[in-house]
This record gives C-alpha cells, sequence and structure tokens, in this order.
C-alpha cells in the first residue's frame, strides 16, 4: 500500500498533479452551480419587485 | 428538406429551446465523465505498467495530455463559436465562446502546470522556453486576454465581436502548438498519438489516456452547458418563458 503512493520516488510529482488537477477542476465545475442559485435568487426579488409595482 | 435544416439549427439559436435541451443533456454528461475520470485515473495510477525509463513519474502523463489536447481543442470551439457568432449574429454563440474561456484558460494552466512538475524529475528543469511550452503559454496568454477583454468592453455586442476577432486571430498558435516539435528542436518528445501513424504508446498506458481524454470532453460539454444556460437564463431575464422557470424553482 505504501508504495502506490510512493509511486517509485516520484510520489510527490505525481499526487501533486492529480491533486492540482482535481482542485481546478472541481472548482470549474462547482462555481456555474452556485452561480445558478446567485442568478435564480436575484430574478425571484426582481420579479417580486415588479409584481408590487 | 433544406427548410428543415434551417428549422433544426435554428431551434438550437433559441435560448428558450437551448435551455430545455441542455437541462437535459448535462447530467448525463456529467456523470458518464464523472465515471469515465475515475476508471481512468485508478487504471493510470494503479495498473498501468511502469515505464521502463521514467518509472513511475510517466502516469502524470494521464493528466498532461488530456489537459493539453482539451486546452487546443475548447481554443478551436471558442474560435468557432465566435466566428458564427461575428458572421451570423447568433448570440446563443457568443454565450459558447464565452463560457468556454475559463474552461479553456483551466486546462491551459493544468497542461503547463502538471508538465512542469513533470519535466522537474525527468528533465532537470521546471520550465525551458522550448517550443511546444512557450507556444502552449502564449495559449494561456490569449484565453486570459480574451477574458480579460470582454470585461474590458461594456456593450454585450461590442464585447463579443472583439473577443471573437481575437480568438480567430489566435487560431494561429494551435498549429504551432501541434507542429511545434517537428519545426523545431524541441526537448519536448515528439507525437506518439495524434500523426497518421499507428501510435507508438503501448496499448495498455493508451487505454487509461483514452479514458481520460473522453472523460475530460465530457467533462467540458457539461460545464460549458451550465455556464452558457446561466448567461441565457440572465440575458433573457425580461422574457416570459425565465419568470416561468423561476418560479417554478
Amino acid at each position: 500500500m505504501a508504495e502506490l503512493f510512493q509511486m517509485g520516488k516520484y510520489g510527490a510529482y505525481v499526487w501533486s498533479s492529480y491533486g492540482i488537477a482535481l482542485v481546478v477542476m472541481g472548482y470549474v465545475a462547482i462555481k456555474p452551480l452556485f452561480d445558478k442559485k446567485a442568478i435564480f435568487k436575484e430574478l425571484t426579488m426582481k420579479y417580486r419587485r415588479e409584481e408590487k409595482s | 428538406m433544406m427548410k428543415a435544416i434551417m428549422k433544426f439549427i435554428y431551434q438550437f439559436a433559441s435560448p428558450k429551446h437551448f435551455y430545455r435541451i441542455s437541462g437535459k443533456l448535462i447530467p448525463w454528461f456529467g456523470w458518464i465523465a464523472a465515471l469515465l475520470i475515475i476508471v481512468g485515473s485508478i487504471d493510470g495510477l494503479f495498473f498501468a505498467p511502469v515505464d521502463y525509463q521514467q518509472g513511475d513519474s510517466y502516469r502524470i502523463i494521464f493528466i498532461h495530455v488530456p489537459a493539453a489536447w482539451m486546452s487546443m481543442f475548447i481554443y478551436m470551439v471558442m474560435a468557432s463559436a465566435g466566428a458564427i457568432g461575428l458572421i451570423w449574429k447568433i448570440k446563443l454563440a457568443d454565450v459558447v465562446a464565452s463560457s468556454s474561456a475559463p474552461i479553456g484558460a483551466a486546462f491551459t494552466f493544468l497542461a503547463l502546470v502538471t508538465g512542469s512538475i513533470w519535466g522537474k524529475p525527468m528533465w532537470g528543469a521546471w520550465w525551458v522556453w522550448d517550443a511546444r511550452l512557450t507556444s502552449e503559454l502564449i495559449l494561456l496568454f490569449l484565453y486570459l486576454g480574451f477574458m480579460a477583454l470582454e470585461s474590458a468592453i461594456e456593450d454585450p455586442r461590442a464585447a463579443s465581436r472583439a473577443c471573437a476577432i481575437l480568438a480567430i486571430v489566435g487560431v494561429i498558435n494551435i498549429p504551432i502548438i501541434h507542429y511545434s516539435v517537428e519545426w523545431w528542436n524541441t526537448l519536448h518528445q515528439g507525437a506518439t498519438i495524434t500523426k497518421l501513424d499507428k501510435p507508438s504508446i503501448h496499448i495498455s498506458m493508451l487505454i487509461p489516456l483514452l479514458l481520460m481524454a473522453l472523460g475530460f470532453k465530457l467533462y467540458y460539454a457539461s460545464v460549458v452547458l451550465i455556464r452558457a444556460r446561466n448567461k441565457v437564463l440572465y440575458a433573457e431575464q425580461n422574457n416570459g418563458w425565465v419568470k416561468e422557470i423561476v418560479k417554478q424553482s
């Protein structure tokens, strides 16, 4: 099990590469989902204001 | 027949139809992408054989090469969408171009960073100004330039026009990146897959590579659709169909 994570002597290089990829791709995928919530919130408020006036 | 084809195309250009259809596609693209990336990573990290020259460090290839392929593929999509928006004034094309830019920039960044991390143990250097590395770095600048230009111009139509022209002019960089290893004396290795010959990589390494490549493509497809839907919804906020959708949520 330990040798798997050591990757010969290249563990730091291999795992940091995969780790950075996970963080970057994770952020790029998740951010638009948060943006969608924000848009729905903003538009809901806007439509409510318009209905009152 | 021609009428039917044009009707089909105009349907895609309609924001309302795009919103509906993309909503159905995103879960499929997303979950299959996740599956392919997980399987490809596990295969590449733990099952693909060790390289006789590079040992286990070569496993970075399963991130590095698909990321580099995506950096170029997304750029071509972005430039094509920009051209379509410029020529036929289809707003949705501009939305696709704009939605693609940050994803393409992220993959370019990943290709450069994983390449650098791989280069340190293999070449002894984090960076060399060789033709391929330099042209890939320029690709990153093109993506960032596209995003900066878009936020710098207030009128959305003028912004899309300017960005489309930037993207189209930058297309010349793509063949430069691809052929750099042939045209110049480079440290970066030559083509083993994207050439007319049979791939010179072993099948046990090719399979995880292709799984990751396909996974990354579907990942891009799902994320660009999520981003584009957001922009379409916001841009069309004064239309009835958007009010319906927001009210129903």
